[in-house]
């Protein structure tokens, strides 16, 4: 990755309210330049309080917070404020001015001329794709999601680098948040400006962000990057969040071969006899042996056919070893190799390292576990009712002769 | 009537003006000192309604009372009868430029103050133009109210329409009363109609409904 510039950084940040109430507790953050970062948890979970403290909003009881290096506790607050574009969730547009007079509220803030305000409002429409005479109306003749698209460019109309947003499109009926989340994303992606989102919606957060910050009661619980999240959801609470839908889908997108390969698979070396591969053969009860050098390296395999045909004038495996054989490696996406196995109809995959060594072998029976966790969870599989044939599935992989059940599929 | 007018004719003309004049400067000095005062009020709750109940037992004081109490601070005249009519502007412009400002949806305050506007500047350029409808409303209220009271400020030598009625009570000449009455009740009407021109013009066309 490369190095990124942290346009935000938390150094252990408190907010206590009067009263007693505490906000935030301790929290240690860093919001790199480029970043679409979403403050995601429930209410009062003091993700909106860790957003309004970043323009000082609201001022933190203890802790320092540095925007683009410096202590924003010693910089001017308004000043400040109008670096930093703000989206609020109720649009927050003034009634009682025109949609180019909202635009460009900053921009005459800080005393741009009349030309160049004009030309940035012209540039900031079309960039909405909103017609340009709608810059002479008033809001209150725009529908929601055209009032939140003139919110999010009034955001950007002083070239703002770093942009809040507060739940931006929670009002919004789910087509038009749709297509403003597509927007946003655009425009951050285009434009390269840094966003910290707030929302409750974990769908949300995993199509726009590239840093997810899980806040609960106060505490970042996690900070990672969406697929991380999904993946390796740090607590309970992360994973409620998420959902079980979501995990699960997650799983089959996420897992590699190596975490359901069967481990131990029968193999021999090309060195031995026919004799002793039939014996593995009938002891392990398999049809084919996958056939390693010394070093465990994948070289073929023989089967059963074969063995039976030329027995009489070969001695050795390697005489009627098979080298024309399908591998995946160990860390490609199980996705990937369960469209493989299904479409070419193989009955199982070996599994290889980089190297070329063999580690295993993905199994039909696997793929069933992996569809049937996916459909009824993994709970189910272990104490459903229609446990017993799936229990047997689910204690082959510790079973050496697993590849034997996987054949007779 | 126009006999009427030939006797009066010049005297009319006189007193109205007084009229106009001192319920002018009156309602002009509350509008200066009750909107800022309202302005400010919003920035602190619990003064805010000190203040208020402060001005609104003033205005309980009958008016007549308010006009005699001025007598011996500041004597007869014109000025006690404006400082007391000031008096009475203020309650209903304080008010509703405190209420004004008040309902300004918060959304907005949070809006302006989140893009970076001063304190004044979120005043001047969002709080006040989407307040004035119910400011301007205050003041209408008390123009009207203080045009009324004026006529009584002639029992403290004030002038003003009020001697033209005041002499008609005395002389028994129903006519003065009659026409002093009248004027008043057109003063009124035309500077309730005029400030509501006033309140058209102010407010920002996407508010006018």
């Amino acid at each position: 990755m490369p190095e990124k510039n942290p346009i935000v950084t938390f150094k252990d940040i408190e907010k206590v309210y009067r009263g007693g109430n505490v906000a935030i507790e301790h929290v240690n953050l860093t919001i790199n330049q480029g970043d679409f970062v979403c403050f995601i948890g429930r209410s009062g979970s003091g993700k909106t309080t860790a957003m309004r403290m970043i323009n000082r909003m609201l001022e933190p009881s203890g802790g320092v917070i540095l925007y683009n290096g410096e202590d924003i506790h010693k910089t001017d607050a308004v000043k400040l404020r109008r670096q930093i574009g703000y989206v609020i969730q109720n649009i927050g547009l003034m009634p009682h001015m025109t949609i180019y007079e909202n635009i460009t509220l900053v921009p005459k803030l800080l005393k741009w001329p009349e030309e160049k305000r004009r030309k940035k409002a012209e540039e900031l429409i079309k960039l909405v794709e909103l017609p340009e005479d709608f810059l002479e109306r008033y809001p209150s003749e725009l529908s929601g999601g055209q009032q939140q698209r003139v919110g999010v460019i009034r955001a950007l109309a002083a070239d703002q680098d770093l942009i809040l947003m507060d739940e931006p499109f929670g009002a919004l009926d789910p087509i038009t948040r749709e297509s403003l989340q597509e927007l946003v994303k655009h425009l951050q992606e285009k434009l390269g400006k840094t966003v910290v989102f707030v929302t409750h919606d974990m769908d949300e957060a995993l199509k726009l962000a590239t840093q997810i910050v899980v806040m609960d009661s106060g505490h970042v619980i996690q900070n990672a990057t969406p697929s991380e999240i999904l993946q390796h959801p740090a607590n309970s609470f992360v994973e409620e969040l998420i959902g079980e839908d979501r995990l699960m889908q997650a799983r089959a997108d996420v897992t590699t071969v190596s975490e359901i390969m069967l481990k131990n698979p029968v193999s021999i070396t090309p060195g031995r006899s026919l004799v002793e591969a039939i014996r593995l053969m009938r002891k392990r009860r398999v049809d084919t042996l996958l056939v390693t050098d010394d070093d465990n390296y994948l070289k073929g395999y023989i089967d059963i056919e074969t063995l039976d045909k030329s027995y009489r004038h070969a001695t050795s495996v390697s005489d009627i070893l098979n080298t024309k054989i399908f591998y995946v490696v160990d860390d490609t996406l199980l996705r990937d190799t369960v469209d493989r196995i299904l479409k070419r109809g193989l009955k199982y995959v070996p599994v290889v390292d980089h190297a070329g060594k063999l580690r295993g072998i993905v199994t039909r029976a696997a793929i069933v576990d992996m569809v049937y966790d996916t459909i009824w969870g993994d709970s189910d599989a272990e104490e459903g009712a229609p446990g017993l044939e799936n229990t047997e599935n689910k204690d082959n992989p510790t079973k050496s002769d697993s590849a034997s059940s996987s054949k007779e599929v | 009537m126009i006999d009427f007018l030939n006797q009066h004719g010049s005297e009319l003309v006189t007193k109205t003006w007084e009229q106009l004049y001192i319920s002018g400067i009156a309602l002009a000095l509350g509008i200066t000192i009750a909107v800022p005062l309202g302005v400010i009020l919003t920035r602190f709750g619990k003064t805010a309604k000190v203040v208020i109940g402060i001005a609104s037992m003033l205005q309980t004081v009958p008016s007549l009372a308010l006009l005699a109490l001025m007598i011996p601070i500041f004597g007869i005249g014109k000025i006690p009868a404006i400082i007391a009519l000031f008096i009475y502007s203020l309650l209903p412009i304080l008010r509703n430029t405190y209420i004004g400002m008040e309902d300004v949806d918060p959304i907005l305050k949070d809006s302006a103050k989140g893009m970076g506007m001063t304190p004044l500047q979120s005043v001047l350029k969002v709080e006040i133009p989407m307040a004035i409808p119910v400011i301007m409303a205050g003041i209408r209220l008390s123009a009207v109210y203080v045009i009324a009271w004026a006529t009584l400020a002639s029992y403290i030598g004030a002038g003003g329409l009020g001697d033209l009625i005041f002499n008609g009570l005395n002389l028994f000449q129903p006519d003065l009363i009659i026409g002093g009455t009248i004027p008043v009740t057109l003063l009124a009407l035309l500077a309730d109609y005029l400030l509501g021109r006033l309140e058209k013009w102010l407010t920002p066309v996407s508010l006018r409904s």
